[in-house]
């Protein structure tokens, strides 16, 4: 019976900790191209699953219509939020970077609360949701699209960053800017790609997750958060590193509320990224970084 | 120096008049919280501004003095007076010793950690139901007493919150100018620069930080004693991002900057309230264009564009 | 001449005229309501029924030559703005009753300031403890929530499930459930198994309901607004659990079967009678009430009036039949209210004394299932 249990805690946990590494692999995008860390992730994960929700109410669109057009449109989001806000800011001194990125959250947020009001509303799954049986756990078919549709995100970000040309030009500015501008490469442009890729990424990972969770105007607050910590945790790649620090804070989490106390389940996931900052700021996987002086 | 007193006098003069120009009503009671803000700001402003560490947690010190004042007085029936310092002691204490670890870090890292420490004091208040009475929050609270006089009214309560704010900003603005306050603009400019020069900036930030959880934690106190009603609520994540829009939008490095920011965001929604549903949105906006346009804050681009409007005018004025 | 009487002509009219606007000096009632926020589901009905009914009254021709005026503030749920809110509307708008908060935690926080200043406050949300200890100038109209978990364990009690598991949101509503179902289980009998909590954001609670999956509860008690029941009616699907579940009323809308679809079938919760209004027999008092309630609630705003806003609209007709009654100040009002007795509103009939202000029996809920995406009573 124990064992029962944990099984349910873990697989709980690995699709939890799967929508937690595509926001995470989000973050670190931009963060790589640009240094920034972009607060508003969270809110394109609002946005992916709202989008849906008109496509399929407003539009009349069937599924696999309406969740193309949703990611584009929070892509363009992504595309303006790029071009208004990050690139016409005259000192990216780092203070300066997170609050307008925080500004810039709330701005989304808001509006997005005047278009679909404060209530919770529900999509459909995307297989329906007769739960299937694994040893004495039960998962639901949605639970394996997110799992099935987070590796193929790896899949294409690894061929992307590592087999085509503009992928590596993004490699490119992470490693060093200047040089990158040196060998011709349009740093502004990267920055603005970067910008557009997470956003769909924020998306996708709302769509896939709204059928279970439901969604509503702000659940792009808490999601964003705990994207983060599994970035850091990760140590801010956009690869493998960080999908595995989301499994780990996901299956964490779980554990943490079955096993010790449901209530402080929320502060599981700070109280590791605070020990991970202390202790191993690179992350579990990174290298330690040197800073220029 | 003498300038600065100068203006600081004036300033006092002002706020000890103002009850007299606004007769009692509801304005007195927006004007105590804008007192507590300001008292918030202030403390932001020394870590933020002056010292260039970025805190999105500074909501869980406000809050921790806060429930440690309501509940030893409370709980435990210490009289207010005693009870106030002792708070500010433990979570002086707990800002220092988290400091040393928390301020190895930089920029958005640190920004994080701060927001998750908030995050984390905020849930231990809500779920430690038996100390702090949990999500229902904690009542009962006594109000202050002093001589023979009770401080349970609004004007009273303005006088003894804008007091003490006065004092905390007359300290903020010394502090700022002595020895202290440049070694710590040498650190927001260049930490290794200034170790160089001799200055232990790891102590430093440390101190700055837990003399701003310190005051934070006494504008808990007197919130807690003044509402006589608190809860978890006002002590999240969210009040913290307010605190760091009135330090940004007041200006950085300004004592009479966050001033501004405080009266600003304290009175905004008290104009807005016919516009509910607008006000999230505005102050996204509001912190978005000061970030682009105002960078210094409100207190060094006003003046600015009054001169440039100036000059624009003169030098129409010549062609 | 000619002017002579023109001049006394028009001198009456203006006597006759101030005679009329001096009699008529509007009644103010200030409201607190949570319209926007976490807690606009409640705040948003409440409005909507306090301004449908108080037009209703005002078309009508008042209350003995008063109008009523409303003056609503929103405090989205906040508990420092409720008391900041609360404050302006005694001092500045100068109101002679308040209506409202939406919540416990406002309310607890606003009671001090309504005692302090003397006006009657009558509460909608749910806290046993704001009436109970009483206090001169409080009054509730909603249900007690000792009340509804009073239904349930009664229920429990008669079918002989009487070890349970309990999971409550953590917030004040939740906060205030959970306290009521620990301190009446000895009363019916009831062993709690396993306390859990979930936080109001929380998309997942396999966790806790895996735990709970484990232990030997007969039945499991939830206790929270939505969305959460409706993500715990989907995780009790997916994990396969077969135990009964038992919600609290404040999912009783039909947004709760909405979200929660196929999931929400065979929950049973305590709700009040307005979702069952067409249901209850003839002889029900409040029958008339609660037809008339959501047919208008329809009519004007062309959405089902919940019983959220029937709190709302309760407080109002008590305040107006305390008006009828010749009260028209603060005092007068709340002494009036303390007398109120066999007043059939939409909560339930109303029986207040100086012991009792919130006035309600355990009529007040009838025990519902979810079947076929409807409501249907239990017997």
């Amino acid at each position: 019976m124990q064992f029962d249990q944990i099984l349910q805690y873990i697989l709980s946990g690995l699709s939890t900790g799967a929508i937690y590494a595509l926001i995470g692999i989000g973050f670190s995008i931009i963060y790589n191209a640009t240094g920034i860390i972009n607060f508003a992730q969270g809110e394109f994960v609002m946005l992916g699953g709202l989008l849906t929700l008109s496509s399929l109410e407003l539009l009349k669109l069937p599924l696999w219509a309406a969740i193309p057009s949703a990611i584009a449109v929070s892509t363009v989001v992504g595309f303006l939020f790029e071009r208004l806000a990050i690139r016409p800011l005259k000192q990216p001194t780092p203070i300066n970077l997170v609050i307008i990125t925080i500004g810039g959250s709330i701005l989304i947020r808001g509006l997005a609360m005047l278009v679909w009001g404060k209530d919770t509303h529900s999509i459909p799954p995307f297989s329906g949701d007769t739960p299937i049986a694994i040893g004495g756990a039960t998962i639901l078919p949605q639970h394996l699209w997110i799992l099935a549709i987070t590796l193929i995100i790896i899949v294409i970000n690894k061929v992307y960053f590592y087999h085509t040309i503009s992928g590596k030009a993004m490699r490119a500015c992470s490693y060093n800017r200047r040089a990158a501008g040196l060998v011709g490469i349009d740093v502004r442009r990267m920055v603005l790609f970067s910008f557009v890729i997470s956003s769909a990424m924020g998306a996708i990972a709302g769509i896939i997750v709204a059928p279970l969770t439901m969604t509503a105007y702000d659940v792009g607050v808490m999601l964003g958060l705990k994207g983060f910590c599994a970035a850091i945790i990760g140590g801010m790649s956009s690869g493998i590193s960080t999908v595995i620090g989301g499994l780990i804070l996901g299956i964490l989490e779980s554990l943490g509320a079955g096993l010790i106390s449901s209530g402080y389940k929320d502060a599981i996931a700070f109280i590791i990224l605070l020990l991970i900052l202390f202790i191993r700021p690179q992350g579990l996987f990174g290298k330690a970084n040197s800073e220029r002086v | 120096m003498t300038r600065d007193l100068l203006l600081f006098a004036c300033f006092s003069l002002l706020i000890m008049l103002a009850p007299q120009l606004f007769t009692g009503g509801y304005l007195m009671n927006v004007l105590v919280f804008v007192g507590i803000n300001t008292m918030l700001a202030i403390a932001l402003n020394l870590l933020l501004g002056y010292a260039g560490q970025i805190s999105l947690g500074h909501a869980g010190f406000f809050g921790l003095g806060a429930y440690l004042s309501g509940i030893l007085t409370t709980t435990f029936s210490l009289n207010p007076w005693g009870a106030m310092p002792i708070a500010a002691l433990v979570v002086g204490c707990l800002a220092y010793l988290i400091g040393f670890p928390i301020l190895k870090l930089k920029g958005h890292y640190l920004a994080m950690a701060t927001l998750g420490l908030g995050v984390i004091i905020y849930i231990v208040f809500n779920e430690t139901v038996n100390l702090t009475g949990g999500p229902s929050g904690l009542s009962g609270i006594p109000n202050l007493r002093l001589g023979g006089i009770v401080f349970d009214s609004d004007v009273k309560n303005y006088y003894l919150i804008w007091v003490v704010t006065l004092m905390v900003m007359l300290f903020s603005i010394n502090l700022a100018n002595s020895r202290i306050g440049r070694a710590l603009r040498a650190v927001h400019d260049s930490d290794v620069a200034a170790q160089v020069l001799g200055v232990n900036s790891r102590l430093l930030k440390v101190q700055i930080f837990a003399l701003s959880a310190i005051i934070s934690s006494l504008a808990g106190s007197f919130y807690a004693h003044t509402m006589t009603f608190i809860s978890p609520a006002s002590f999240g994540f969210n009040f913290s991002i307010e605190l760091l829009t009135m330090v940004v939008i007041g200006g950085l490095g300004s004592i009479y900057g966050s001033f501004l920011g405080a009266a600003l965001l304290t009175l905004l929604p008290e104009i807005l309230r016919g516009a509910n549903d607008y006000d999230i949105i505005i102050y996204g906006a509001l912190l978005v264009l000061m970030v682009m346009f105002m960078p210094g804050g409100l207190v060094r681009g006003i003046p600015a564009l009054y001169r440039k409007i100036v000059t624009r005018r003169g030098e129409a004025g010549h062609a | 001449m000619n002017s002579k009487i023109m001049s006394f002509v028009i001198g009456a009219m203006t006597l006759l005229y101030s005679a009329t606007v001096f009699a008529a000096s509007p009644i103010k009632i200030g409201a607190l309501f949570a319209v926007t926020g976490p807690a606009a589901f409640l705040g948003e009905p409440e409005r909507n029924s306090a301004k449908m009914v108080i037009d209703e009254i005002n078309k009508a021709g008042g209350v003995k030559g008063h109008k009523l005026e409303l003056v609503v503030y929103d405090t989205t749920g906040d508990a420092t703005k409720a008391v900041q809110l609360a404050t302006k509307l005694i001092k500045d708008d100068k109101v002679v009753a308040i209506i409202g908060p939406s919540t416990t935690g406002e309310t607890m926080a606003v009671i001090p300031v309504a005692e302090k200043e003397q006006v009657p406050l009558i509460s909608c949300s749910a806290g046993s403890k704001i009436t109970d200890p009483v206090k001169k100038w409080i009054f509730k109209t909603a249900q007690n929530d000792s009340l509804a978990v009073g239904k349930i364990y009664e229920y429990l009690q008669k079918t002989k499930q009487t070890s349970v598991s309990i999971l409550t949101v953590s917030d004040g509503f939740g906060a205030s459930g959970r306290e009521q179902l620990k301190s009446q289980a000895v009363k019916y009998g009831i062993t709690i198994v396993s306390d859990d909590t979930y936080g109001p954001k929380d998309t997942d609670m396999t966790a806790q309901l895996t735990k709970i999956r484990g232990s030997r509860a007969q039945a499991i008690i939830c206790w929270g607004t939505n969305p959460g029941p409706a993500i715990i009616a989907k995780n009790v699907r997916q994990l396969g659990i077969k135990t009964p579940v038992f919600m609290s009323h404040g999912v009783s809308s039909k947004k709760f079967i909405d979200l929660a679809g196929e999931a929400a079938e065979g929950i049973k919760l305590p709700s009040g009678k307005v979702v069952v209004a067409d249901l209850l027999p003839g002889s029900d008092k409040q029958k008339n009430s609660l037809m008339d309630f959501v047919k208008d609630y329809q009519n004007h705003y062309k959405a089902e009036g919940d019983h959220f806003g029937g709190h709302a609209w309760d407080a109002v007709m008590l305040i107006r039949n305390a008006v009828e009654h010749g009260a028209d100040s603060a005092a007068a009002i709340r002494d009036q209210l303390e007398k109120s007795k066999g007043f059939a509103g939409i909560g339930g009939s109303f029986n207040y004394s100086a012991q009792d202000h919130a006035g309600l029996g355990k009529d007040a809920f009838v025990l519902v299932e979810i079947r076929n995406k409807d409501w249907v009573i239990v017997k």
